[in-house]
């Protein structure tokens, strides 16, 4: 099983958990609908579609309202503490929460009290409640983009708002950030770092780039780093390698983007409805070329 | 609490040994408002306490205010809805840090995109018009692509009047930013 876990900006939405489906432009939750746009809507979705294009089912999902005020989150941590470790899953994908260390610290030890973790992604909100904690190396894959890399490349930054202005914020300085990442141990396992080139690495080395097809219009649109998140973890769910799964993630969302025909201001769901074709292209590629590591440019 | 199977870093042990690495300070000019501050804060649900305050913040009072850090923009429209103001706001670990102040500027021709910290905001340099916000993880993010998006930038409210996190407060500087590059 697949577990997706997030917020939707929406104070009065209750806290929910249960398959969903999408239905067009929108998410069915246990009756309620939740309009796909950036965010965790955005995350579910693609996932949504890229487990269907993968054969798999439906991932389970843990939401709650929250708008910022961190009332919604600290609820669906308290839950997840209590439920999540009572469930069967192998893929946990954590998002859009209010940044609390010490309700991360309990969620993260009701699962290590299970026994073996099941396989950890974090991106977004959790993915700083995670580099804070200082457990950063227990999750198996972080998506920062270049400002979240610069974050966890920062060992004193609380949040990216305070990262130190002398670690600069460049992309021609992606190298040296992921190595103070991992040096700092403040990085998960693995790192697919989203920008005008994607990045896979792991502590030991960069193990390739993704760079086609270039999209720039896709930086600014809300919620392309979360459909980029969502495919992952459908690929991991099915079993692809963490790195690889990250290569392949990166190309279908790129691919998606450029099929999408984007400007700075389309929004996220012209992208999510392009994902099936978008990862049926690439695996078709992949199993066309014999090519194990996916096509990511080894890194030099 | 102790981990397992895991090792955590020596550098981070909020639980431990007592650092608080998502916790802030809230400087006052005196005790006064720090009564003041700390009631209206407590009134409101958050969890903080009045501690004495490390060396780099011995300014004027004896005592700050520890507060969820993220929780950042919103406390200070809080204090400042009742005349409020505190001297300081500093991250409790590293009371010397200061937020982010780096703009990357993006133009696409009909678009500019601002980015401050790990947010972004772009709108379309003809209309004006707030087009797309992106980046940031916190969850006021897309409640605040939601109100912003479609808005005119003259006319959007500013994202610290609406928003509650750091996210929140960085789409602020970046809308400050873009403002500017505008004049307006």
């Amino acid at each position: 099983m697949l577990a997706l876990i997030g917020t939707v900006p929406d104070k009065d939405f209750p806290l929910v958990s249960g398959s969903v489906a999408l239905k067009g432009g929108s998410l069915s939750l246990d009756g309620r609908e939740i309009s796909v746009n950036r965010g965790t809507p955005a995350l579910i979705a693609a996932t949504c579609v890229a487990c269907k294009g993968l054969g798999l089912s439906t991932p389970l999902c843990f939401v709650v309202g929250d708008e910022g005020l961190g009332k919604g989150s600290r609820r669906l941590y308290a839950y997840l503490k209590d439920q999540l470790p009572a469930t069967d899953v192998q893929v946990v994908t954590f998002h859009y929460l209010q940044p609390d260390v010490d309700w991360h610290n309990r969620v993260l030890l009701a699962l290590e009290e299970k026994g073996q973790l099941p396989l950890l992604i974090a991106d977004a909100g959790y993915m700083y409640a995670a580099k804070m904690s200082g457990f950063a190396s227990c999750y198996d894959l972080f998506t920062p983009d270049l400002g979240e890399l610069s974050f966890l490349a920062d060992e004193m930054a609380p949040h990216p708002f305070y990262t130190r202005g002398f670690i600069l914020h460049e992309e021609g300085n992606v190298p040296d950030l992921i190595k103070r990442a991992f040096e700092g141990e403040n990085a998960a396992k693995t790192l697919l770092i989203k920008g005008s080139k994607d990045y896979i690495c792991t502590k030991e080395k960069i193990l390739g780039t993704v760079d086609t097809p270039h999209v720039p219009a896709l930086e600014p649109i809300g919620g392309t780093g979360d459909t980029l998140t969502g495919i992952v973890a459908a690929l991991t769910y099915a079993g692809y390698p963490v790195a690889e799964a990250a290569t392949i993630a990166a190309r279908v969302n790129r691919l998606a983007g450029a099929l999408a025909n984007p400007t700075p201001a389309t929004q996220v769901a012209d992208v999510v409805k392009k994902i099936p074709e978008a990862l049926e292209s690439v695996l078709e590629e992949i199993v066309k070329d014999g090519d194990g590591a996916c096509a990511a440019k080894k890194y030099a | 609490m102790t981990f397992k199977l895991f090792k955590r870093k020596e550098k981070t042990t909020p639980l431990t040994k007592g650092k608080s690495p998502d916790r802030g300070f809230l400087a006052f000019a005196n005790t006064s408002e720090v009564i003041k501050a700390e009631s209206l804060i407590k009134e409101k649900g958050w969890r903080v306490r009045v501690m004495g305050p490390p060396p780099e913040l011995r300014t004027g009072c004896d005592l700050v205010i520890e507060f969820p850090l993220v929780e950042q923009l919103n406390i200070l429209r809080l204090l400042e809805e009742n005349k409020l103001t505190p001297l300081e706001v500093v991250p409790v670990d590293d009371p010397l840090l200061k937020p982010v102040d780096l703009f990357k500027t993006t133009d696409y021709g009909q678009y500019l995109m601002v980015r401050a910290a790990n947010m972004k905001l772009t709108i379309d340099k003809e209309t004006l018009q707030i087009v797309n916000v992106s980046g940031g993880g916190c969850p006021d993010v897309p409640y605040l692509g939601a109100i912003l998006v479609g808005k005119d930038l003259q006319e959007a409210p500013p994202p610290r009047e609406v928003g509650h996190t750091l996210c929140g407060y960085a789409l602020q500087l970046a809308y400050e930013e873009i403002k500017r590059q505008c004049s307006l």
